[in-house]
């Protein structure tokens, strides 16, 4: 039942993601087709998220399908207490593909296992957003022109961000050194860092946001280091402002260096850095677009011509 | 080692089903997990009794009761160590040491409180990663849990 659906990234073999990145880079040569003529799409948006929402249907509109959904669930019958269950089988009935956030971790995976339906996952709380990944791995692609022989360097809040640690399980397919930045209570989960060490995968674990480390980097990902995620507010406050980039740090770093950051940002990439040709990030969103064709394409089996 | 007063113990039934080698501190969890309060055969319940293996042990005998697999699959996760001993004739016809599933089925709760399965009217469900240490990763949220930390439904 759930073959068809984009439950989570670790679901994707490497061939697979291979084939998504080939299918995101034709769209974006020809995002405006019909191949999606007389499709239904839904997108139920059990919790709010605009960016997703609207990244996803813009890739349905410009490929000429149609979508029904909600953006609100207190508009549903959600609302007066109906199961997951119910509504996708109900929404099943109607959709060729069901795009779903949900604040529930697992709901994706339920979903895909209630209806015949394919399921893309959209975000399930902390749990797995594999379009951000995938519009990850495409923006890594598209700047380095492989997936191979990098160096990726993950900032900032390494241990309740759920993109990095997707990303890494991602990347660990490929020949990719990492460099793990962040302070003591933000640090890389334990768990991780044993698949790492399982795996083979190479990795350097810095306390400081330093020249060294930035110019070493082919890839610098950025994340929001936020206040409420540390239980010691004095700690927060002597932390909060260590892994800032600001454009003076880039002046020796790799002329290839792309700066990636999951949006929004707040004050972790001074505005700065939005000039330099290294920064990245507001591409890296545009390139969602074409990372979720492709993704519409697998679930529905649609070939493309490349 | 105690192993004539075991056999003598077993002996003493003529048909039915000992589990022995339960840990102490899960026994009455195995005795409600399988079903016994609602028996009306006669029940045997030793706990704290002396283990060379578990250093403190707990074994049940129930007379002219055979359990099915997955009734007994069910005390695989409070206790692995547990052996089965089926009786008939006062003869011990099977030894078996009980094994955890592959996947425990709606036996557990997620203690992920965001998981879907806290949430849904719906069966929970566990993928075992580690027999040993008995760790389990819920097949939906895949949070983990092992031991002592594992909830019953």
């Amino acid at each position: 039942m759930e073959k068809n659906s984009i439950v989570s990234i670790n679901d994707i073999s490497k061939e697979e993601i291979l084939e998504l990145l080939k299918t995101a880079a034709y769209f974006e040569e020809h995002p405006n087709q019909k191949i999606l003529d007389g499709k239904v799409i839904a997108t139920l948006f059990f919790e709010p998220s605009t960016r997703t929402r609207l990244s996803f249907e813009t890739a349905v509109n410009r490929l000429g399908g149609r979508i029904i959904g909600f953006s609100d669930p207190a508009a549903t019958s959600t609302s007066k207490g109906e199961t997951l269950k119910d509504t996708i089988i109900m929404v099943g009935n109607y959709a060729d593909v069901i795009i779903m956030r949900h604040y529930l971790e697992g709901a994706a995976k339920y979903a895909s296992e209630v209806t015949d339906t394919p399921i893309i996952n959209a975000g399930d709380g902390a749990h797995q957003h594999p379009s951000q990944t995938m519009l990850d791995l495409y923006s890594i692609y598209k700047t380095q022109g492989s997936l191979d022989n990098l160096t990726v360097t993950m900032v900032g809040d390494l241990k309740y961000g759920r993109t990095v640690h997707s990303l890494l399980m991602a990347l660990s397919h490929f020949n990719v050194k990492f460099q793990f930045v962040a302070c003591d209570e933000l640090r890389m989960p334990e768990e991780f860092r044993t698949f790492c060490d399982r795996n083979g995968i190479q990795y350097t674990e810095h306390r400081e946001f330093s020249a060294e480390v930035i110019n070493s980097s082919d890839i610098l990902y950025m994340t929001r280091v936020q206040r409420e995620r540390f239980t010691d507010l004095m700690e927060y406050e002597r932390v909060k402002d260590l892994y800032n980039l600001h454009n003076a740090m880039l002046a020796d770093s790799k002329p290839n260096l792309r700066i990636l950051h999951p949006l929004p940002r707040v004050n972790e990439i001074d505005q700065d850095v939005d000039d330099n040709p290294k920064a990245y990030y507001f591409q890296q969103a545009k390139n969602g677009l074409y990372a979720r064709q492709a993704m519409i394409c697998k679930v529905l089996g649609i070939k493309v011509n490349q | 080692m105690s192993t004539d007063k075991k056999e003598l113990a077993v002996a003493a039934l003529r048909n039915g089903t000992v589990i022995d080698h339960i840990p102490s501190k899960a026994l009455f969890k195995a005795v409600d997990l399988l079903g016994i309060s609602r028996l009306d055969k006669s029940v045997t319940i030793g706990c704290n009794l002396q283990s060379s293996r578990l250093g403190s042990k707990g074994i049940i005998k129930v007379a002219d009761t055979f359990f099915a697999q997955e009734v007994i699959n069910r005390i695989a996760i409070i206790a692995p160590s547990a052996v089965i001993n089926t009786i008939k004739d006062f003869e011990v016809v099977s030894k078996e040491q009980v094994e955890l599933p592959s996947e425990v089925v709606d036996l557990v709760v997620c203690n992920n409180p965001k998981c879907i399965t806290r949430n849904e009217p719906m069966r929970s469900r566990f993928e075992v990663i580690d027999r040993e240490n008995v760790t389990l990763k819920c097949c939906y949220c895949e949070h983990e849990v092992n031991g002592d930390m594992i909830n019953l439904k």
